[in-house]
Order: C-alpha cells, then structure tokens, then sequence
C-alpha cells in the first residue's frame, strides 16, 4: 500500500501562541488513522492545517504532491472531505440539497443522482427527512447527513472531527458501525480525530497520540490501545 | 447588518476565525498595566491640551471644535447601542431632531435657561427611544435597520406638520439666543460654549465609560454576543435592550440640544436621513466599540466633507466617497483597531 | 368605492417599479447577505450607460443588451476592486463602503451628464393599456418583464448548480469552502447579476421617473421596504412586497388625514415595521428554524 497523505514536520500557530509543533504523521491508502488527544492538544487544528483553513508550515503531501499553502475550496477539489467540529451542516437548506452540495465540484454531474439514492440506501432516516430543512435534524441524523454530504464528494480521503461529539452512546455506537462499514466496503480512507479514545482505537489502523501540540506517542493501533499508560490516561480502566 | 440566522448559520462550524463574520470588531481595549498609564497620560494631557486650545484659536475654530464635540456626544450615544448592545439604527437623527427642537422651543417659547434644556432634552429622549425600542425588540439586522430608517425618514416631514406649526415654527425653523458666559467669566460666547460643551461631553464620557465597565455593561455585550446565552444567565434581555435603546437616544438627545445652542438655528431639513447615515460613518470609522473613537469620528463628520469640496466644487461627493474607501482600506476597523494594531506590532518588539 | 379602485391601479402601476428594483436588491441580498445601499446608483448609472448608446445612435434593444453585459461585468469589477481587498473587515466597514460608493457613483453621474432632467425611451410605448388611463403600455410591460426575470431567477437558483452553490455561499461560507465551493467567486457573480438585474430595472423605470443622478434615491428606499416586507429570502415575495408598498403608499397618501404626499414614504414604512413585529421574516420569508 502507497501513502495516500503524508505529513512532515508541521508547526502552527494562533496568533503569537504556536499550536503544533512540528508534527509527523501518515495515512495508508484505505487505512484508517485517529489521532487521540485531550482538549486543546491541536488535534482541530492538525485537521484545519491540511484543509488550509490555518496557517503552517512544513509538508503536507496528499498522494505525494505538496498541498500546504492551497486553499480550502482547491484542497476539497482534490477530494479531501472535511467534516468539520459543528458538522458544517448548511442548515437553512433541505437534506436533499445538502447532499448536492457535497457533489458541487464534481465534474461527473450525470451519477450524482444516482450517489444521492445511494446514501438514502446507506441512511434511510435521511430518506424520510429528505425535503427538511437540515438544521431541524436531531444531532444524529445531522451527523449522518454530515457523513454523506461528505461521501458525495466520492472523497480519496475523509477528514472527521469529533464524529462522536454531543451524540448519544447508543447513536455513537451506530455512527462507528457504519464507518467501520464505509471503509471495508467503500475503501474510504478516514483521518479521525477523538477524545473517546476506545471508539476511535477499534477502528483505526494506525493511532497517534497528541499532547500540547506535539506527537507523544504512535504505532499501530492495537498495540496502543494495550498499552498500560494509554489505557489509565485515555481509556480510563 | 446580516439576518437573524447569522449566530446559528455561524455555530456550524464551531469557532471559525475567517469564517465568522462580525458585526463589530471587538478592539480589547489593552488592559496590560503599561498601557493603562499610557492611556491616563494620553487622556490628560488631551483634556489639558482641550482647556488651553481656545485661547490660541481663532472663534470660528472654535465653533468647529465645539461642532466635532457635540458630533462625538452623538456617536457615543450610537455606540452604545450599536458597539455594546449590537443593535444597528439608522434613526439616531431622529433623537438628535428632537433634542434640538426641545432646547430651541424651552429657550425661545418657555423661556428656560440653555442649561437646563439639556436634561429635558435627554429625558425626552430616553423616553421616545425606550418606547421605540419596545417594538424594536422583535426586529434585528436589515428589519431594525428598516424601522429606524422610517423614523429618521418621518422626522423631517413631522417637523414641518401644520398642527405643530405654532411650536416648531414650520418650515422655517426656529432661530435661538446664543448665551453669554456666566459669572463675568472673560470668555466670549464661542469660547463659553466651547467650555460648557466640554464639560457636558466630559461628564456624558466618563458615565458612558463607567456604564460599560460596569455589570449592565457586561450584560448589555452578553445580549449582544450571545442573547441565548444572556437569556439563559438570567438577563432580562428586553428590558436591557429597549434601555439601551433609551440610554443611547439620550445621549443624542442632548448632542441635538447642544448643537441647537451653538448653531442658534434649528430646521425640520438639517435633520435629516443624511445626519443619521454621518453617525454612523463617523461610529465605523472612529472605532465600533470603542468610545474615544467618537471624537475622531465627530471630526470625520464635520470636516471630511469640506476638505472634499475644496479639492474638487463638481466631484466633492466622489472625492468624500473615495477618502472614506481610503479610511476603510488603512483602517477597517476604524481608529481603534489601528491604535491596538499598532500598540501590538509595538509589543511585539 | 371607485376612488379605492382607482388608488389600489394607481399603487399598482407605482409598484412595478418598486417590485423591479426589490427583485434586484434580494438578488444581491442572496449573494451577499447584505443589503446594498449603493444599488440604486449603480442601477441609475447603468440606465446613463443606455442613454448614452441610444443618443449615440445604437439601437434600442441592442443598447439594452450591451448595458446589462457592461453592468454585469461592471459589477463584477466593483466587487473584485472594492470589496474582495477588505472582505474580512466588519460587516458596518462594509456598510460604510456602500455609502461611499453611493456618494461616488452619485457624484461622477452628475459630473459626467449634469443634472438635468432627460427622457428616456419606452420600447413598450406609452398608450394606455386596455382603454385604461391609470396603467400605460410601458407599465404594462414593466410588470411582464418584472415577472420573467422573477421566473428566470427562480429557476437560477432552485434548479441550477450555480444557484445552489451561490445560495450556499452566502448562507454559510466556511462550510461551502469544504465542499469546495469557490465561495469569493461565487460573490463576484452575486455582484455582477445583481448589477444586471440592476440596470434592467434601472431602464424600465427611467421612462416613468425621467433619468437624472438622483432619480433612485426614494425608488431603492421603496425597493428595500418592498424586499423587506416580502422577505428578503424570497424574491417571488419581494415582487408581491413591491406591489404592496406601491399601494400602501397610495391608499395611505388619500385616506390618511394631514399625510399628504410628503408623508407617504413614512407612513408606508410605518405599516411596514408594523407587519415585520408581527411576521419578522417578512410577508413570505422562509421561516428559519433553528435548535438552541
């Protein structure tokens, strides 16, 4: 397997107070990567930095070539879909219109309807809800819709923030089932950020641990999750 | 002025710094300890330099500088309300009209010493933007916009109404007694005037200063970053927000009544939507939320439109058009986010 | 009973020209998500542009045509010139741009063609329509005109990518830029149809009202009241808003004692705040639901 992104030595800052301090980390093509960390370890940030929504600098290399530096709207084009924290619902139009947006740079305009009955398939409550206006969605189904608005875009790689964030156990516990899913069946390659530690080492390949900005630990995701001082610090047992 | 939804359209995508866009640019004002003595000293050595000017300036210099302070009042009046509580009016002309008319027919019709008109005026006022807020409440952005804009529309033509012919005198307006200095102070009327506003816009400065530092000031800036959040916290954000209201057309109302005074004229066409509009251009480019702004922003307003018409009699209003475009580029947030720009590049060394 | 008759036609006939320009202003409201207090000029300006061609001999409606493409282009000059350098400025910034472009266009209009009146031609000439003395034929053609553009802009948005992505941009930025959504171009486009649209309703008025720098002024101030009370998020709403404030105007102007007809603008706008306290999305504004 090729690396489908590669990160080098990335450093970022807000303002006066640096943030990231040169981190490196990789994606396998069809691999799934989390990146675990309390609040405020720069995990939002690792993922707004490859998107181009902060400043940085370093290497940002999306199937070898350089993406630091590009814009959001060029980096989506090449098929990164971001969702971000909040879910970045465009919550004053309806499902169905959400999802057409998420195909909006897509040259292929003739199999988007097709896509679109596809994710009804995948999320047949957004089926029901399809002419609503997506801010009215319960906090579940606003994350599905998430999902597959960024799914429309037929993503090389899918960026996810805090998937779990603000949902039910019950709802979380779905929502990781079905991207376990979506990458077996799809080959989806996801970057994932997480506080919920456990959810997100039981879907990842590779995990990487984030402290104040810099990398503290990585390795394959099974072997972090064994080890001893992960568990007492972010698995809490 | 963007709709209503902003806030929801905005919490999408969580705390996005270039995707948020803001109403007001929020100038810190530094609170560090070396800038605190840097600020007092400023302010001092204003005041001082405000006390000694007349002496050495000719009177119509003085009139104008009076002018700009009674500008200022205005625009810290729309600053409380625009700055500080996030409500946008384009009706302030309105406030201003009414203050001026109360001043000019308590003087001339009542007979009532210059002095006290003020507070009348401001009373009136607070009154008439209370009740007007009252309505207001429902309305935000390009709604609230709309509505202070009929009444700022409406004044001009209530003003000239028949039935009040006897008290406003009709189209042709009321003309006013300047006041000579009391106390055989040696000062002529220009120079008085010059004094009394001084003092009045002092005191309306420090308050306005004092109110936003205070709790209802915190409260006021709560209901304008986050009414839900405010409300939830216990806020009564209707009483807060027509008070504010009331609060800010007092100030105007008493700018009016001192700009009455100095002109000595009063006339349903000087107040007009265009008075308004100055407000608030001179509130943008002195600094939103940011009250020594005010008088940079008087300033703007009195002068910048006769600089315009001396570089060019047939294209003034596109030489004032294009010298504002300028101020904007150097400065979008005003005078306040230049001052804090540069007070941090010069931290920074 | 007849004179009502006669005041609700008359209002009609004065709304086509405030349905015109409120089309034109939620046009721009949609792309921007501000009101453009620098419309009106922009509109007048363009009407000039058509005057100018016309007096050098070009054809009525090729003149027509070349003004829509030159005021399309010119708005999406404005927007690349003066906006795009300040576009993370506050928004009040922005507003006092758009004062200050009034004040530019208003100035250079009156520089370059004076201020004396002049007569601007009706492609639907000027005969009374149906026998009627109250709507013409060019008022006539004003409200079918109104009407299209009304359809072709409801189709734009609802049905087109374009549309959609231009709806997006304006609502939520951030996110349109995740999707990849080249959201300041999409601005620039907002400008430049609004301008269009602008001069369009800028040359249908200009017959009734006769071209001169500040024959917009109180016709934008309607536009806005037009738009606002139909809803800025409806432009089929902001046409019915037009119509509206037409006839408010007029019913008020003869059956409100003391109003007279400086009192009009007023009073309309009174009854305007009135109904936005009580419906404040406006008349057919979509009502934004959102969750705490």
């Amino acid at each position: 397997m090729s690396k489908l992104l590669e990160v080098k030595n990335l450093r970022a800052s807000y303002g006066q107070v640096r943030v990231l301090h040169g981190l490196n980390f990789s994606l396998e093509e069809g691999g799934v990567t989390t990146l675990l960390g309390a609040n405020g370890a720069g995990k939002t940030t690792t993922l707004r930095a490859i998107c181009g929504m902060v400043k940085c600098s370093g290497e940002i290399l999306f199937e070898g070539k350089n993406i630091l530096g590009k814009s959001t709207e060029d980096v989506a084009r090449l098929g990164v879909a971001h969702i971000p924290e909040g879910r970045g619902t465009f919550t004053r139009m309806t499902v169905e219109e959400n999802l057409q947006l998420g195909a909006i740079s897509r040259r292929d305009t003739q199999n988007i309807p097709k896509d679109i009955d596809k994710m009804f398939d995948h999320f047949p409550r957004l089926k029901q809800r399809r002419t609503q206006q997506a801010g009215t969605l319960s906090g579940g189904e606003q994350q599905m819709l998430a999902i597959a608005r960024a799914l429309m875009l037929r993503p090389r790689l899918m960026l996810l923030d805090e998937p779990s964030f603000g949902l039910a156990p019950l709802v979380v516990k779905e929502m990781f089932e079905i991207l376990t899913a979506l990458n077996r069946e799809e080959k989806a390659s996801m970057l994932i950020v997480e506080q919920n530690a456990a959810l997100a080492l039981g879907i990842a390949d590779e995990a990487y641990l984030l402290e104040t900005g810099s990398i503290v630990m990585s390795g394959p995701a099974k072997q972090i999750g064994a080890d001893e001082n992960v568990r007492r610090s972010y698995l809490g047992y | 002025m963007s709709a209503h939804e902003e806030t929801v359209v905005h919490h999408d995508i969580g705390e996005s710094p270039e995707g948020a866009e803001r109403l007001i640019a929020k100038p810190a004002a530094p609170e560090a300890k070396a800038g605190l003595q840097l600020r007092h000293f400023v302010f001092v050595a204003l005041l001082v330099l405000a006390f000694v000017l007349p002496a050495f300036t000719k009177n119509f210099v003085v009139f104008q500088l009076t002018q700009t302070m009674v500008y200022a009042i205005a625009i810290v009046g729309l600053n409380l309300l625009t700055g500080f509580n996030g409500q946008f009016s384009l009706g302030h002309s309105a406030f201003y009209a009414v203050g001026a008319y109360t001043a000019a027919i308590l003087m001339e019709q009542a007979g009532l010493s210059y002095v006290w008109t003020l507070p009348v005026a401001g009373i009136i006022c607070f009154i008439l933007g209370f009740l007007f807020g009252l309505p207001a409440l429902r309305l935000e952005g390009v709604y609230l916009a709309l509505a202070t804009f009929a009444l700022a529309a409406a004044t001009p033509q209530i003003l000239k109404l028949s039935p009040l012919e006897h008290w406003t005198g009709g189209v042709q307006g009321i003309v006013i007694t300047k006041p000579d200095a009391p106390f055989g102070l040696p000062l002529n009327q220009d120079q008085w005037l010059y004094y009394f506003t001084l003092i009045v816009g002092l005191i309306l400065y420090l308050a306005a200063r004092n109110l936003v530092t205070s709790r209802t000031g915190r409260a006021l800036m709560a209901i304008r970053d986050n009414p839900i959040a405010a409300r939830s916290m216990g806020v009564n954000t209707s009483l807060y927000k027509a008070s504010a209201f009331g609060l800010s057309a007092f100030y105007t109302g008493v700018a009016g009544a001192l700009g009455a005074i100095i002109v000595q004229f009063v006339a349903p066409d000087s107040f007009t939507l265009t008075l308004s509009i100055g407000f608030l251009v001179g509130l943008v480019v002195g600094g939103v939320g940011w009250l020594p702004g005010a008088l940079f922003g008087g300033a703007f307003l009195l002068f910048v439109p006769n600089i315009a018409e001396n570089v060019s009699k047939g294209l003034s209003g596109a030489v004032y058009g294009l010298l504002l475009i300028a101020i904007i580029y150097v400065m979008p947030s005003g005078l306040a986010g230049f001052l804090q720009l540069i007070v941090s590049k010069v931290r920074g060394k | 009973m007849e004179l009502f008759i006669q005041q609700v036609l008359a209002g009609i006939s004065t709304g086509a020209i405030y349905a015109c320009m409120a089309l034109a202003v939620v046009m721009i409201y949609q792309a921007i998500d501000h009101l453009n207090f620098a419309q009106g000029e922009m509109a007048m300006f363009s009407t000039f542009i058509a005057w100018q061609l016309i007096e050098k001999c070009v054809p009525y409606w090729l003149a027509f045509v070349l003004t829509v493409i030159i005021s399309f282009i010119g708005g999406i000059a404005i927007e690349r010139i003066v906006f795009k350098p300040i576009e993370n400025a506050p928004v009040l910034s922005h507003v006092v741009i758009f004062i200050a472009l009034y004040s530019v266009i208003n100035s250079a209009a009156g520089f370059i063609w004076d201020f004396t009146v002049k007569s601007f031609p009706s492609p639907f000439g000027s005969a009374p329509l149906f026998g009627s003395s109250l709507i013409s034929a060019h008022q006539g053609g004003m409200v079918a005109v109104t009407l299209v553009l009304l359809l072709l802009l409801y189709g734009f948005f609802s049905f087109t990518r374009v549309g959609l992505a231009m709806r997006a941009a304006a609502a939520n930025p951030a996110s349109s830029r995740l999707v990849g959504i080249r959201v300041s171009w999409m601005v620039a486009l907002g400008w430049g149809m609004a301008t269009a649209l602008g001069s369009i309703a800028g040359m249908l008025i200009a017959p009734v009202v006769f071209l001169e720098p500040n024959m917009m002024i109180s016709i934008l101030l309607y536009g806005f009241a037009g738009a606002v009370l139909g809803g800025l998020t409806s432009p089929g709403g902001a046409v019915l808003g037009g119509f509206a404030v037409g006839v408010i105007e007029n019913l008020a102007g003869t059956y409100i004692p003391v109003v007279g007809s400086e009192l009009k603008l007023p009073i309309a706008l009174v009854v305007i705040v009135v109904v936005l306290v009580f419906k404040p999305a406006g008349l057919f504004g979509r009502v934004v639901v959102s969750r705490v």
